[in-house]
This record gives C-alpha cells, sequence and structure tokens, in this order.
C-alpha cells in the first residue's frame, strides 16, 4: 500500500519539487475538499511486456484517479504523476482515465484533469495510441454534457495535448506548463528552427498569442484557487441551473455606472468597470484575459444568479472585432448555451477591423462564428448597448434580429450603419466634391449625420431597441429581464447538429 | 469612480474615424503585405537542394519539376508555376536553405 501510494519513490519526488512543482497527490488534496478524496485504482499495474517492462513496477501506473467534491460538488478526477516514468501514458493509464471519464459521464458530473506528462510511453508502441484516442473520444462525447476542465502542471506535448484542446477550460501556470505539438527538439532537427521549450508553448504564449489557455497563474496554488472560483459560477451538468447565491449590491462607491463612459465618443474606457457597476458585489471573473483583449468575456453574478457577459472592449483596438475575438466569443457562447447560462451582451464597436493580414486570415470565416453561436443560443439573451453599433458589429452583437431576448440601449448609443464621418463622405460625396469649401461642407454634413442617425431612436422608432434607459437604470432593467425569462422556452428547428463555420 | 489607471493611447483609424486606444502586440506585430511576383520561387519549408533538373536560361513550361528539396524525409518537387525562361537560380545542389528563401526566378 505504501509504495503504491509514494509514486516514483523519494529521489524522483525532489526531482519533482525541485522543479517548482507539487506532486500529484499533494495537487489533488491542495484542489479537493478536505478528506474528499477517495481514489480508485491504485494497485492498477502496467501491462508492457517488452522492453525489460515486466522487471518495473510503476506506482498505479503513473496515473492518480478518484472521485471527490470542490466547494460540496461532486468531481471526478485524474492527475498524472510525473515522478512515474515522467508520467508517460501507457494501455493501463489510459484506462485508468478511460475508467474516470466514463464515470463522470455517466454520474453527470463535472471532470478534472490534470496533466503533466512525458507522453506517450515509447515501449508500449500503439497502445499509448489507442489510449489517447480512447481519451479524446471521450472528451468529445462529454463535451456539453459535463464541464470538463484541464489544468496543465508539467509538459503536455504530441498527440496528448489534443485533450486540453477538447476540453472546455484550459489553466495554465507560469513556467510550469508547456504544450506543443513538436517539441524544440524536433523542431530543430527538421527545420532548424531554434526556440526555447518557454518561448514555444510556455504558459504566457498560450494565454496570450494561441488563446488555447483560458487561465493564467503565477503558482499552482493560485491556479488551484481559480479553479475554485470557476466551479461556483457553473452547473454540475447540462440539466441544471449554476448555484444561485444571496443578491449582493455592486459596489456602487467605486463603481458608479453613469461616470465610467467619457463624454468624447473617440476615448476609449474599460468595459469592466461598467461589467463590475452591474454585477452583484463588483465581482467579474475574467476568462482568457490576455488574448484577443478586444473584446471581453467572463462569468459574473446580477441578481444572485450567473450571467455569461460578453462585452466589447474599447480599451483594446478600438474594441473591434477580429478573427481572433471572434473566436473567443462565440465558443464561449456556445459554452453558456450549452449549460443554461443566460448571456449578457455589452455593445460598443466601430466595426470589425480592416487589414489584409485579417481579410487573408479568414476574418469572414471567423466572424460568422459569432453570428452563428448567438443565433443558435437559446438562452436568455440581454443586449446592452452601450455607444458606437455600427454595420456588420451591430447585427453580430446579440441584435434584436439574432433572437435577443431584450435589447436595451444607453442615450449615448449610435446604431447606423457606419459612423458619421465615413457615411456623410459617402452620401454627400457629390456636394462636397462641388463645393467652394469641401472641408467645411464635409463638416456640416457629417454633423448632419451625427444629429440624425447617430443615436438610438431612429433604431427604437421601428422596434429594434426595446427601451432606450438611463444608465443607472441598467441593473434594474437587466435583473427584471432575468427574472422574466427564468422559463424562457424555445426551440430550433430539428437537426442531428448545425455545419457552424469551424 | 472606477480605478483610474494612467495609460498611455495610440491611435487606430477605423471608418474614417480616429479612436484613442490600445493597440495589442498581435497588432503591431502583424506581417506587412507584399505583392507575389509570379515569377519568383521560394521554399515553403526549410530543407535541402537535392537536386536541380534546369540551367539559368533554359525555357520551361508550367507544371515542369525544376528541382527537388528534401524535407521532412520527403523528396518534394518545386514545380514552375508559370511558363517561361528561367532568369536566376539562386542554390546549388547540397545547398541548405530556410523557409520562404527565394531559390529560382522565372520570367
Amino acid at each position: 500500500m505504501k509504495s503504491a501510494a509514494s509514486g516514483g519513490g523519494d529521489k524522483a519526488i525532489e526531482k519533482q519539487v525541485a522543479m517548482g512543482k507539487m506532486t500529484a497527490r499533494e495537487r489533488i488534496i491542495a484542489l479537493l475538499d478536505e478528506d474528499s478524496f477517495q481514489e480508485y485504482d491504485l494497485f492498477v499495474e502496467h501491462a508492457a511486456k517488452d522492453f525489460n517492462m515486466d522487471k518495473k513496477y510503476l506506482a498505479g501506473d503513473g496515473v492518480i484517479t478518484g472521485t471527490g467534491t470542490i466547494n460540496g460538488y461532486a468531481i471526478c478526477i485524474y492527475a498524472q504523476d510525473f515522478t512515474v516514468a515522467g508520467g508517460s501514458l501507457g494501455y493501463m493509464h489510459a484506462r485508468k482515465i478511460v475508467k474516470i471519464m466514463d464515470h463522470a459521464l455517466k454520474l453527470k458530473v463535472p471532470l478534472i484533469g490534470i496533466n503533466d506528462s512525458g507522453g506517450a510511453r515509447i515501449q508500449e508502441g500503439v497502445n499509448s495510441l489507442a489510449g489517447y484516442g480512447e481519451i479524446f473520444y471521450r472528451n468529445t462525447l462529454a463535451s456539453g454534457v459535463i464541464p470538463q476542465i484541464s489544468v496543465i502542471l508539467g509538459p503536455c506535448a504530441g498527440g496528448a495535448v489534443y485533450s486540453p484542446a477538447l476540453t472546455d477550460y484550459v489553466f495554465v501556470v507560469d513556467k510550469i506548463s508547456k504544450m506543443f505539438i513538436t517539441g524544440p527538439e524536433v523542431i530543430k532537427s527538421v527545420l532548424g528552427e531554434e526556440i526555447s521549450m518557454e518561448d514555444l508553448g510556455g504558459a504566457k504564449v498560450h494565454a496570450a498569442t494561441t488563446g488555447n489557455a483560458h487561465f493564467y497563474a503565477e503558482s499552482e496554488q493560485e491556479c488551484f484557487t481559480q479553479i475554485k472560483t470557476l466551479f461556483s459560477y457553473i452547473p454540475w451538468n447540462n440539466k441544471q441551473k449554476a448555484k444561485g447565491y444571496p443578491v449582493k449590491q455592486p459596489k456602487s462607491r467605486t463603481y458608479r455606472v453613469g461616470s465610467i463612459m467619457p463624454s468624447d465618443a473617440k476615448e476609449p474606457y474599460d468595459v469592466r468597470d461598467i461589467i463590475k457597476a452591474l454585477s452583484d458585489n463588483s465581482e467579474f471573473f475574467e476568462i482568457q484575459g490576455m488574448f484577443a483583449q478586444n473584446i471581453t468575456i467572463g462569468f459574473a453574478r446580477i441578481n444572485g444568479e450567473t450571467v455569461g457577459v460578453v462585452a466589447n472592449q474599447p480599451l483594446y483596438l478600438a474594441g473591434v472585432l477580429d478573427v481572433d475575438s471572434s473566436d473567443k466569443a462565440a465558443r464561449f457562447i456556445r459554452y453558456c448555451d450549452a449549460f443554461n447560462i443566460p448571456l449578457l451582451t455589452l455593445v460598443d464597436l466601430p466595426g470589425y477591423l480592416p487589414g489584409i493580414d485579417q481579410e487573408h486570415a479568414g476574418v469572414i470565416r471567423h466572424g460568422a462564428k459569432l453570428l452563428y453561436a448567438y443565433s443558435e443560443a437559446t438562452v436568455p439573451k440581454i443586449t446592452v448597448i452601450l455607444r458606437k453599433a455600427y454595420g456588420g458589429g451591430y447585427i453580430a452583437m446579440c441584435s434584436n434580429h439574432l433572437r435577443a431576448d431584450f435589447v436595451f440601449a444607453w442615450p449615448t448609443a449610435e446604431i447606423a450603419v457606419m459612423g458619421p464621418e465615413g457615411a456623410a463622405n459617402i452620401i454627400f460625396r457629390k456636394e462636397i466634391k462641388e463645393a467652394a469649401d469641401p472641408d467645411k461642407v464635409r463638416a456640416e454634413k457629417v454633423e448632419e449625420y451625427k444629429q440624425k442617425f447617430a443615436n438610438p431612436y431612429v433604431a427604437a422608432a421601428y422596434g429594434y431597441i426595446d427601451a432606450v434607459i438611463e444608465p443607472k437604470e441598467t441593473r434594474k432593467f437587466i435583473v427584471h429581464s432575468l427574472e422574466i425569462s427564468k422559463n424562457k422556452d424555445i426551440q430550433n428547428p430539428y437537426k442531428k447538429h448545425g455545419i457552424p463555420p469551424f | 469612480m472606477a480605478e483610474k489607471v494612467k495609460r498611455e493611447y495610440e491611435e487606430l483609424h477605423i471608418g474614417d474615424a480616429t479612436y484613442n486606444t490600445i493597440l495589442t502586440d498581435k497588432y503591431k506585430n502583424r506581417k506587412p503585405y507584399s505583392h507575389p511576383k509570379n515569377g519568383e520561387i521560394f521554399s515553403f519549408i526549410p530543407g535541402t537542394i537535392e537536386d536541380i533538373f534546369i540551367k539559368e536560361g533554359q525555357k520551361v513550361e508550367k507544371g515542369e519539376v525544376l528541382l527537388i528539396l528534401e524535407a521532412m524525409k520527403m523528396k518534394n518537387r518545386i514545380v514552375a508555376p508559370i511558363s517561361g525562361k528561367v532568369l536566376e537560380i539562386r542554390v546549388k545542389k547540397g545547398d541548405l536553405v530556410p523557409n520562404k528563401h527565394l531559390i529560382v526566378v522565372i520570367k
């Protein structure tokens, strides 16, 4: 019993600690509620026979699996043990993981995977690949049924890295997480390009550049705190609603919603301040905060109920939509739709980011994902148009036409086909050209267009906006909308599934 | 008031209007567009020039195999994208070339 529970032995454990990492068992104890962990398959032994493997004993075959609770929520968990054969995945190692995944899917409880592995166990050959394949299949089947999160607390390379990519949320820790398909050594030998492991697939790279990671922490303890916070916002399977909490008012002394937006429409502000001015206790749990910063996504509670917030962020790139931000928002919308979380959308964008690199990267295809996600979502959808909402951006950000349930606009909202400058240049092109003083006429026409169209009342006249509201009334309207949409029930046309522009 | 943070803003032009905002690193580091010239042939992967089948001044047809670039354990064929005359061959047999390296110019 003792040798099975002591992992790879003292020497291997020392090495793990020297790398600044906790051992697999320590991680489980730190993450789960006290005394709640029940281990399964402690005595599973590996099945390899070649390469003298039958003489080696690998404790638990390099992975610890079991069930437990986090904040009272039942969960299933597996943690790969780097001290045992480098945490490499063999046939029985995979069998253990697959067993706990089947449990999670059957029992309808969340699944947490702590990845810390050197990859496939080469001695076991294709059995390792078979193991990975079985894991990926179950990740896919469980996607949208139970929350699945991956915590990358070590290397996760080659084929193994597809399991986190298939799960809902990926947590990375600075200097500890490493994710890549082909590592620096292979890249150097085949292509002659040099790069360090940290620069290729370290935590910061995935949190900020690739968008593969959703939460970034500086230490493992911070990571565990983030996981517990996430679980306070989400339900434990797709048939439940997230736990409700007692209502708390936003911290109005720090976040007065009316005073955050600058009076000059070209000046930016941090939309997270507005979110915190509306949310319970001014709390906002941001997701992918370092990636595609021109859009902000995350969870907040309003009136005690979890809402998924999608908001344009004028602080970065004027809040435009582009390839990365469309991807980021679309996936989050689908997550909220899968797990019965209402959506709150805050709109302030001048349109899509122009540029040859954007066009060639497929902003058309990626932007369409956002429209698809909003249209398909059947959870309550509440939209508040804060300032600019021009052209395609107005449509894409959960407009009335994509079946938003409630669309409110602030008096500062400008809902138009395009900004006054661009529109005046086109509509009054002849007049401006033929004028004696073109710049003066242009300025006059821009002002004329602004007065006539850069406001929410034109859209309101057609019923595309449900109400024009004062900023200080916003929370009241959102609370009321959430209350009356508690039993919302609509069905999309029957289909096996749509074909979103993947 | 919300937290007052001092920030440096830059300008972004969208739809004839100029906005003050923070430009992300990804945006600032984006690759500038360079118009491709039809007759310039670049390597698509780092590798070794294994065999060259053409000479400078020779006439080639579109689709003709010009040289073999060995990479990823495959003998990749570099093929003429247009018909014309070979102006320059920038490599010789045995050369190690990096990615996006100009190897042949056809006119």
